[in-house]
């Protein structure tokens, strides 16, 4: 039964692959390039869906986390000239180990300790990019995937070829996420976080757990920040502030943080708000100052509503209500306690 | 009739903690509310003191609405709540702690009157006025308690399970100044207890409570007496 | 020794600064249990308030004033308004001790999104009130200067005024009780909602003071952008945390501690540490004494 939901799933994921790959041929290179950006989302949004979400480990710092990936990508390829594929490789282990390390000092923190140690782990580390002249300082590095090859035909644009890429990559880390998730660690997150000295009495080491979760974790968002980097062209401390780890944040919630199936809204959202505002500042013909703002303004006030009034992300307040609903039938069925004597 | 209680019904969530509960007491009477673990007594009282919601029925204090006010508000209309578990704060000090009761009340002069009454019935409490809470040993805290219910000059006392992990002699003790207090100051008391005959030795009326509901009241000498009464809760 | 003496110096100023928005964060802690990652945004804003009394009275202190009163009032309303639906919302579910921190970093963003939409991104100047130049001693120059002798004053009189009220007076002894146990306090005939709502209401205009004096000490000039106080907010964060988050004396300790340590480590190590220096100081300060310098309670994993 496993095998074949994993199977179906499988299956669901080459269909929507390519569903993309028709679609892709028919849009414009704006969209493509969003498409791009969406496919990083997805990835970057996951992996706090798996931090936060899974192992209830609030993060202000995927930003630095991405950072590591992105920074470690672009030295390998520009100092050892490896292929494209190594240098993802590279990112997605370089985050790794950040995260485990981070991890490691983490695990005995929750709640708001632990958001202000990774917020200030935000703030403290793309600078650090500037100390050493080997990350390029404050312009940053160049990164360079290349040219599409040759044999896709001379319609592939550049802007294609990083769809593809970044698509590929998040169909593919999409798949193992979502196994992982179901997998026997996935529940043990799950049960670390609703309640750690319960699940240590099961005998689950919540440390250990806490720390591969990062790991995991930072890994994901590693091969996020080189393929972030990959759109962009290069890698500078600017593409990595404190407000992108912010904004990672309000996407995952918004999608619903405590499952995968809600990431796309996320990773749409994040990229589709600063088009919408653009759109409604030109429409009602606003300032500067308002026009630049309205997408921050529209992303956290999204944030705001979406934990107020729809906490567990979508999805999963869907299921919970219909849930509810079930249960609520099965009590009122239930014959009522006799009133005679106790104990 | 000063506390009317009538078909007082309590969720919590989908469960019925109180179920159409009634009872009156008159000014004075000190009922004691007996039953086993999760009848209900908890939240009965917590209801009474505007902490938990009810669900249908009603209850009067002098013929004044208690089941759609805020507790802070409550305590102005003279009704005191002692919550379960030696309800003090530990990090303040005693005077803290006693002067809590009475920070709602406006003449200075008469907070320190009555004061002094409440280290004069608690003499233990006087001596330790600048200590913090915490220092003190069960007994005191549950004195403690208590003394900051009497600050706020209440009519109506609701007392929560005051015996709970206390000594014997000091549970006696305890019990014999809460009859005192209810007669001295014609106080109206409800006394909620697991110590069952404690409670009932003491007691004007009482209550027995079983899942939620009233499964017998009456005069409390008569119930020490009742035969079911005895083996189900009496132990003899 | 000069050098060590400048070193000092600017720590203690800077850490006083620290110790402000450190006791704002204690103060919305004890009185909501929630930190308020929007602490220093709302700073900022109140400093932008402050802003606009300056251009108009070319006083400090008026601007100083306005900056707290408005600072406080705004923040009340975000309790009223923001805190207590959230709160009642989020009581329960996965969710529960998550959702205020993801709240107040919303609302950090949307102040920070309406603050830059109505004043614009540029820098604007608060003038100091007395002069910034350092005094001399004999042939050298410190870096103390007027300037940072009336900042340390004036935190030195706010502690002062705060502990007044928390330890003489029913107001302080009513956001005490509030603090350590609402249920209680409730039953004392406290109005526990209004208590929560004074808590919020003088960390904003403590926050206030630190935002004013944090713009004044360093360029004078500030934007929705400054570093500043993006850097304010985390040490104060840290800061409070040193103290234990649960005293005022503590938070105090704290924010000269951190500013001290800060310094030094600027001074004497590497000025390119500016950036890194809080995160280690706080992993540091996190396993070695988790509970903070004066904090009883291992609330770190509430």
């Amino acid at each position: 039964m496993h095998k074949l939901r994993s199977i179906h799933h499988f299956g669901l994921f080459v269909v929507f692959g390519f569903i993309l790959f028709l679609a892709s041929n028919r849009v414009d290179e704006l969209r493509v390039y969003q498409g791009a950006s969406v496919a990083v989302f997805v990835i970057a949004i996951a992996s706090l869906i798996l931090l936060t979400g899974y192992s209830g480990q609030v993060s202000v710092g995927q930003g630095a986390l991405m950072a590591l990936g992105a920074y470690g990508a672009a030295v390998v390829r520009n100092e050892l000239h490896v292929p494209i594929l190594l240098s993802f490789f590279v990112a997605v282990l370089v985050a790794a180990v950040g995260g485990a390390l981070l991890g490691a000092a983490a695990a005995r923190l929750s709640g708001p300790y632990l958001a202000g140690t990774t917020l200030a782990l935000a703030i403290g580390i793309p600078p650090l990019a500037n100390q050493f002249s080997i990350l390029g300082g404050e312009q940053g590095l160049a990164f360079d995937v290349g040219n599409p090859p040759a044999r896709l035909g001379e319609d592939f644009t550049q802007y294609k070829w990083f769809f593809w890429i970044a698509a590929l990559a998040a169909l593919i880390s999409m798949w193992l996420l979502s196994n992982i998730l179901r997998s026997r660690y996935g529940r043990n997150w799950r049960a670390g976080r609703s309640n750690e000295v319960a699940a240590q009495l099961s005998g689950i080491n919540t440390g250990r757990s806490k720390i591969l979760a990062f790991t995991l974790s930072a890994g994901i968002a590693g091969l996020a920040g080189a393929l972030l980097s990959m759109t962009i062209g290069t890698v500078s401390p600017s593409a990595f502030t404190y407000n992108l780890s912010l904004m990672l944040l309000a996407g995952a919630f918004v999608s619903g943080v405590s499952t995968l199936s809600g990431v796309m809204i996320g990773a749409v959202v994040l990229v589709g708000i600063p088009e919408i505002a653009d759109v409604v500042a030109n429409r009602i013909g606003s300032s500067e100052n308002i026009s630049t703002n309205l997408p921050g303004f529209l992303n956290y006030a999204l944030l705001i509503l979406t934990v107020l009034f729809v906490p567990n992300g979508p999805v999963e307040q869907h299921h919970a209500r219909q849930a509810r609903k079930a249960a609520m039938k099965k009590i009122k069925s239930l014959p009522k306690p006799s009133m005679e004597g106790n104990t | 009739m000063s506390l009317v209680v009538s078909h007082l019904t309590v969720h919590h969530g989908a469960i019925c903690a109180v179920n159409d509960v009634s009872f009156t007491l008159t000014q004075g009477e000190l009922t004691a509310v007996i039953g086993a673990n999760g009848a209900g007594k908890t939240t009965l009282l917590r209801t009474l003191s505007g902490l938990n919601k009810a669900t249908q029925g009603s209850a009067t204090w002098k013929e004044q609405d208690l089941l759609h006010s805020k507790p802070e508000h409550l305590v102005r209309s003279g009704i005191s709540h002692v919550s379960e578990g030696k309800a003090v704060i530990p990090e303040l000090t005693v005077a803290e702690n006693l002067d809590l009761g009475a920070i709602w009340r406006r003449n200075k002069k008469e907070r320190i009157l009555t004061r002094d009454e409440v280290v004069s019935i608690f003499p233990r409490l006087g001596e330790r006025l600048a200590q913090r809470a915490d220092t003190l040993s069960g007994g005191e805290r549950q004195m403690l308690a208590i003394g900051r219910a009497l600050m706020s000059k209440p009519q109506l006392l609701l007392l929560d399970e005051p015996s709970l992990g206390l000594a014997p002699l000091i549970i006696e003790q305890i019990f014999q100044t809460i009859r005192e207090l209810t007669t001295a100051m014609g106080l109206t008391v409800v006394l909620v207890e697991q110590n069952a005959m404690g409670a009932l030795k003491i007691a004007d009326t009482g209550i027995v409570l079983n899942l939620g509901s009233v499964a017998i009241s009456g005069n409390a000498a008569s119930l020490i007496a009742d035969a079911q009464v005895r083996a189900a809760y009496l132990g003899y | 020794m000069i050098q060590f003496i400048n070193t000092t110096l600017i720590g203690i100023t800077a850490g006083s600064i620290y110790a402000l928005m450190a006791i704002a964060l204690v103060l919305v802690w004890r009185s909501t249990r929630v930190i308020n990652f929007a602490q220093a945004r709302m700073a900022l804003l109140s400093t932008y308030f402050g802003y606009e009394a300056m251009v108009r009275t070319n006083s400090f202190w008026i601007a100083l004033l306005v900056a707290m009163l408005g600072g406080g009032l705004f923040a009340a309303i975000i309790e009223l308004v923001f805190m207590r639906f959230l709160l009642k919302r989020s009581a329960s579910g996965p969710i529960a001790s998550v959702a205020p921190i993801i709240a107040t970093l919303g609302l950090y963003g949307v102040i920070r999104a309406v603050t830059a939409s109505i004043w614009g991104g540029q820098e604007l100047q608060i003038v100091a009130p007395v002069s910034n130049v350092g005094y001399s001693i004999g042939t050298e120059t410190l870096v103390f200067s007027p300037l940072k002798l009336l900042i340390l004053i004036s935190v030195g009189v706010l502690v002062l005024l705060l502990s007044l009220l928390f330890q003489k007076t029913n107001i302080g002894l009513a956001l005490r009780a509030s603090a350590f146990s609402p249920e209680i306090a409730s039953l004392s005939g406290i109005k526990v909602d209004l208590v929560r709502t004074l808590g919020w209401s003088l960390a904003g205009a403590v926050g206030a003071m630190a935002g004013m004096f944090q713009t004044v000490d360093g360029t004078g000039t500030f934007s929705p952008d400054s570093i500043g106080f993006t850097l304010l907010f985390v040490s104060g964060f840290i800061a409070a945390v040193i103290g234990g988050l649960e005293s005022l004396v503590g938070a105090v300790i704290g924010g000269l501690l951190l500013g001290l340590v800060i310094s030094f480590v600027l001074m004497y190590i590497s000025s390119s540490l500016f950036f890194i220096a809080p995160f280690l100081v706080l992993l540091l300060v996190l396993f070695i004494r988790p509970q903070g310098i004066i904090g009883v309670k291992a609330a770190r994993r509430a």
